[in-house]
């Protein structure tokens, strides 16, 4: 299907929360804000014109100079068509919460885990969310931009060298 | 428990013989069937995601070789073909063709680890050391052409970094006319081998819609009767020149997806044939200066290679600004690479969309009900290589 039909279609359905749409990139991107992000998936995945019901990936994201600085995002996969799109949404620091979406797609339980672990994003509504990759008494979200790569206590390795 | 019976909890600990690779299952055992499990895994996370955000480009292809090591050449391609996407820079039938062939190749070796893997786990040692005879050969090959047998860094942003050498071609040419007769036999020990196929028929089903559910891609979808198969949907590096099956499963279980990898490996074979016997002349990379090494003489005798040899080397080439997803068919699935770019030496964000992460979330579903030399066979048909489960 056409970027054109799927901008007209979430336009007409979701009209206020849709922030940016994006087709510059390879993909159909779109920006919406988290109270709505469940009902969209739901929609591009229910609707049988739409019909995107395969959950590639979900991943997040840290911009720590913008108002609302952590992101997650999904890519879908309409897997009949061969068409792909991506959606965006933003929270902040304080309240990062998002909708869990691990009732559309059950593939989603490990990748929130795996987000949640890396950016510290909450899923609400997730069945078991916590750390999978990390210790569980790690008490910082390593992916974020202020978490350095190379532990900053070590006297022995020289920065000059290494994690430039 | 709630109905008066009384479960026991077993720990198929993190290192343990059969498990392949570093991972932990805590299984709720009610006599001898399962009822319910637990996986941790992280064992050997090792930052990949953290660690390419800093640093240049050409430098995250050793990363990517530690994903799925036992086909490192399709996640170094992969990558480098995510980058070739960002910069639009676009490869000769040449290259294409020489990627096609390593690619296979990593394939045929993986799925050949893969079914050796689920014949020692059911007790068949046998057929495993006679397979890895074959992968020692191609260990040769891909050190003839990029230096390294296992984690391979192969081939550069914009092709290869030397052609493929006349002892390379005679490998190529010797281990396409020794495989078939090895995996005959391997086939006639255990393809309808009676004690085999009552192991594995039926042990660790999943139906197609949950499998799509859980995002499987690859030959363990493949097996469940969903043929989706991204070098056919969306093909890549010329894909579309070959003509190949993709063989289909009915059941979903642990003798299908055997099956499915015994033929995948036959069609890879064909389509290696079809590419060396048809690869056409040309050079064995485009020019993307800003990227790719100049030669060695010129770096001594011009200046313009003198600056981009100093510029490649301590990464301060330009990147444009943008964001793409691409993906490869790798031996367990859909391999994605979602590179975030804000124009400096090194990504803002790389995720790596891991196969063998995704749907090893579903064994708990899998192996319920069943005891527990199935959910071993399972577990190892299913593919599950630590490097990409963690990454």
């Amino acid at each position: 299907m056409e970027n054109t039909f799927l901008i007209e279609n979430l336009r007409n359905h979701f009209e206020q929360d849709i922030f940016e749409m994006n087709t510059n990139t390879d993909m159909l991107t779109v920006t919406v804000s988290y109270p709505v992000i469940h009902d969209v998936i739901r929609y591009l995945k229910e609707d049988p014109a739409l019909n995107f019901t395969f959950l590639t990936t979900l991943c997040g994201i840290h911009y720590p100079d913008r108002g609302l600085p952590l992101g997650v995002i999904y890519h879908l996969h309409n897997i009949y068509e061969n068409q792909r799109i991506r959606i965006k949404t933003f929270v902040t620091l304080n309240e990062p919460k998002v909708p869990t979406i691990t009732d559309l797609f059950a593939a989603a339980n490990w990748m929130e885990r795996e987000t949640y672990d890396f950016y510290g994003i909450v899923f609400e509504g997730h069945p078991d969310l916590k750390r999978i990759l990390n210790v569980e008494y790690l008490d910082f979200f390593p992916m974020r931009k202020e978490y350095p790569l190379e532990d900053p206590t070590r006297e022995d390795k020289d920065d000059r060298y290494f994690g430039r | 428990m709630s109905n008066g019976k009384e479960y026991t909890t077993l720990n198929l600990g993190p290192t343990h013989p059969a498990m392949h690779g570093i991972f932990q299952n805590v299984l709720t055992i009610d006599g001898e069937k399962i009822v319910d499990s637990e996986q941790t895994i992280g064992y050997i996370h090792r930052a990949f995601e953290k660690i390419a955000e800093r640093r240049p480009y050409y430098q995250i292809t050793t990363l990517t070789d530690r994903l799925n090591y036992c086909s490192a050449p399709i996640n170094n391609i992969g990558w480098h073909m995510t980058m070739e996407k960002l910069l639009g820079v676009k490869t000769t039938r040449r290259i294409d063709y020489m990627r096609i062939i390593l690619m296979e190749l990593a394939r045929i070796t993986d799925h050949l680890i893969c079914n050796s893997v689920i014949g020692v786990d059911s007790g068949a040692l046998t057929g495993f050391v006679y397979v890895f005879q074959e992968r020692e050969r191609v260990y040769e090959i891909y050190e003839e052409v990029s230096g390294a047998r296992l984690t391979t860094n192969m081939g550069r942003i914009g092709g290869f970094e030397r052609d493929f050498s006349p002892a390379a071609i005679r490998k190529l040419r010797d281990f396409l006319n020794h495989l078939p007769k090895v995996l005959h036999e391997f086939e006639k020990l255990l393809l309808r081998n009676r004690i085999f196929m009552d192991r594995t028929i039926n042990v660790g089903p999943i139906t197609a819609e949950k499998a799509l559910n859980y995002g499987f891609s690859g030959p363990n979808l493949r097996a469940a009767g969903v043929d989706l198969d991204i070098r056919v949907i969306n093909p890549y590096s010329s894909y579309n020149d070959f003509d190949f099956i993709i063989p289909v499963g009915t059941n979903g279980d642990t003798y299908d997806r055997f099956c499915v990898r015994q033929e995948e490996i036959w069609q890879s074979l064909k389509i290696i044939r079809n590419a060396l016997e048809n690869l056409p002349a040309g050079n064995f990379h485009v020019n993307v200066p800003e990227f790719y090494l100049p030669p060695k003489e010129e770096v001594y005798s011009k200046m313009e290679a003198l600056i981009w040899h100093f510029k490649i080397v301590m990464g301060e080439t330009a990147v444009p600004a943008g964001e793409v997803y691409h993906s490869v068919e790798a031996a367990n699935g859909e391999l994605g690479f979602y590179l975030v770019s804000d124009g400096g030496r090194s990504p803002y964000r790389l995720h790596f969309r891991r196969p063998c992460f995704i749907y090893y979330q579903a064994l708990p579903e899998m192996i319920r009900g069943g005891v527990l030399s199935d959910a071993i066979l399972t577990m190892s048909s299913m593919n599950v290589i630590a490097g990409e489960l963690d990454g």
